[in-house]
């Protein structure tokens, strides 16, 4: 490697102080530091306490997210091949074009036919949200004379795991742009924002270009108009129109929606592969299993209250918890968003509650607003405004116990 | 009683006068510096929506409205003028109770709170309620409700206000523009209850 860093110190002369490209230092610095560690070191007393520094945090959050990437990969494909071999046709598009010119075929049974067709969906999405961040990250380090950091990292995995796989990309980058830059820029950047990036671009591509992310025609990568038994509508959204009957939840086979073989957003179908990133982020301690507890502990009481008190006009107040939690965005919510450090309230008790309410409004977003069949990514942003508040009273309540205790 | 129960839930959240219609800006923006001091102003809005929605709304049921004073006249256009008479007059008397039994509150406050009386969300919800025709009880729930709402949103802002004096903020958008940001957020937080139908 010791060619790499020969370049890289030739290269980066110009990019020091005084050298005549010093304004860009934050784009040569992002490319030294990605490839190898700093060389930089406090001179005088070393300050350092842990070796759990932003970067191995982030890069853990990636390690824990890879499960649910490989099945947003598998899935995508899988879907998409289902339908095709069903009788549907494959959309008009240029991935369609180059899944095709590889002459894999569109067979459900066949593993590598469905990687690669999910590859073709996912891949574009995830270089677009790749490039707009980066675009951002890179100009707002440059314009504030700071380092670009790994604080985009998670971001950029997340939102392609959170969109439907046919959304136009131009789409993915203008949101991308608004999540990073309205998200947490102007906030100060990496640990100063108030809401979830990935969650802030989500809503903006909900709000501003619904019929892209919305509905029953985006889930799947395939033409299905004319196609008879075929939906592309998400379980979700059926058991807000049918409930538990036979239209709605009544043939979903519960296996199939814990291991994620159902259509939705990219990443967020299979409960199993965020199932293995919660434990992989509770025994690293980067994420709080108080919150993923408090989600749960919220679902479950929520659900069950509306099963007892049973409505005879909406179908949904039926639908046991366990679905609740293998459907939609729940499981990716639970363990990747909702725990997020920054985002969520700092005290231990203060979390629990957090998540309790996320869990609550998760319910009471699904079932009782007949706009959204999904809630998790309103619940867990709305919770996120709150977030401040919990930790004050927490922390007023702390101040006044010890000021009793030694007054 | 379901009926009512929804009325104030759909008050607080669904329209809420901050956040969801954007009501009572000037001091929702400018008192939430300090959640101390916002948990004030917002329970000076609750008791003040709490008491001039029910008062307008038998004024407008027994003087404004058509035939109810004299058969034939159709006093509504009188409906602005005599709201706002009504609020003053409540607000002067809540100043009045906050210098007397709450002296730093008032401090905190300043011009703000003599300022209520022109806070578009107070006669908001006087206006909505005449809009809508609610009954009186009614009024009562929705007064109330949309001063729990407001109070929500702002308690809610000052709480990240708090938070954010850490922040390295653009020097652009330090105070008032970063804060018009947070609300903008803020509503599309909110709009998670948009479209629900009690």
């Amino acid at each position: 490697m010791q060619w790499l860093r020969k370049i890289l110190d030739k290269v980066g002369k110009d990019f020091q102080h005084g050298g005549k490209l010093e304004k860009f230092h934050a784009v040569y610095d992002m490319q030294d530091t990605v490839l190898f560690t700093t060389a930089d070191t406090t001179k005088s007393g070393s300050h350092v306490r842990d070796g759990m520094d932003l970067k191995r945090m982030m890069v853990t959050v990636v390690v824990a997210m890879l499960p649910a990437v490989a099945m947003a990969l598998y899935n995508t494909g899988y879907q998409s091949n289902l339908a095709i071999a069903a009788g549907a046709h494959a959309l008009d598009a240029w991935q369609e074009a180059v899944f095709a010119a590889l002459g894999l075929g569109y067979d459900p049974t066949n593993l590598l036919s469905n990687l690669v067709h999910g590859a073709v969906w996912f891949i574009p999405i995830f270089a677009v949200t790749a490039i707009a961040g980066g675009i951002v990250e890179t100009v707002t380090a440059v314009i504030r004379g700071h380092e670009v950091n790994e604080g985009f990292l998670v971001t950029m995995f997340l939102i392609p795991l959170i969109t439907p796989a046919t959304v136009p990309l131009w789409q993915i980058f203008v949101a991308t742009v608004f999540g990073v830059l309205i998200g947490k820029e102007i906030f100060g950047g990496t640990g100063f924002n108030i809401l979830n990036p990935a969650l802030v671009a989500r809503a903006f591509l909900f709000f501003a270009y619904p019929a892209e992310i919305s509905g029953d025609k985006v889930w799947i990568a395939a033409d299905l108009t004319g196609v008879d038994g075929l939906s592309g509508a998400t379980w979700l959204s059926r058991a807000s129109s049918a409930g538990m009957g036979p239209e709605g939840l009544g043939n979903l086979d519960l296996m199939d929606a814990f291991l994620g073989f159902i259509p939705g957003s990219m990443g967020e179908t299979s409960a199993l592969a965020c199932l293995i990133g919660a434990v992989i982020l509770i025994a690293t301690g980067i994420g709080s299993w108080r919150t993923m507890a408090g989600v749960g502990i919220g679902t479950i009481a929520l659900s069950m209250l509306l099963n007892a008190v049973g409505s005879e006009t909406n179908p949904f107040f039926a639908v046991p918890f366990y679905y609740h939690m293998v459907l939609g965005g729940w499981a990716l919510g639970t363990v990747f968003m909702a725990t997020e450090p920054v985002t969520s309230p700092f005290t231990d008790t203060g979390k629990l509650i957090y998540g309790f309410l996320i869990g609550v409004l998760v319910v009471l977003v699904r079932v009782v607003n007949p706009a959204y069949p999904e809630g998790m990514m309103l619940a867990i942003l709305f919770m996120n405004m709150f977030a401040p508040l919990i930790d004050y009273f927490f922390i007023q309540a702390n101040i006044k116990r010890r000021a009793a205790r030694y007054a | 009683m379901e009926h009512y129960l929804s009325l104030g839930i759909k008050a607080i959240f669904v329209e809420n006068m901050a956040l969801a219609y954007f009501l009572g800006m000037c001091s929702f923006l400018a008192v939430s510096k300090k959640v101390s001091t916002a948990i004030g102003l917002g329970f000076a809005v609750i008791f003040v929506l709490a008491v001039t929605t029910p008062a307008n709304n038998l004024l407008y049921q027994y003087v404004l409205k058509p035939d109810a004073l004299v058969e034939g006249v159709d006093l509504t256009f009188l409906a602005f003028l005599s709201f706002i008479g009504t609020i003053a007059a409540m607000v002067q008397i809540v100043e009045m109770a906050l210098d007397r039994y709450a002296p730093a509150l008032y401090g905190a406050l300043g011009v703000f709170l003599p300022l209520i009386a022109v806070n578009c969300a107070i006669l908001g919800a006087s206006l909505f309620m005449q809009e809508r025709d609610y009954n009186f009880a009614e009024s009562v729930v929705f007064g109330v409700g949309s001063g729990v709402g407001w109070m929500l949103a702002i308690v809610a802002l000052a709480a990240i206000r708090e938070k954010l004096r850490y922040n390295q903020v653009p020097a652009g958008l330090r105070g008032l523009g970063i804060t018009f940001m947070i609300t903008g957020l803020m509503a599309m937080g909110f709009m998670a209850f948009s479209g629900i139908q009690l």
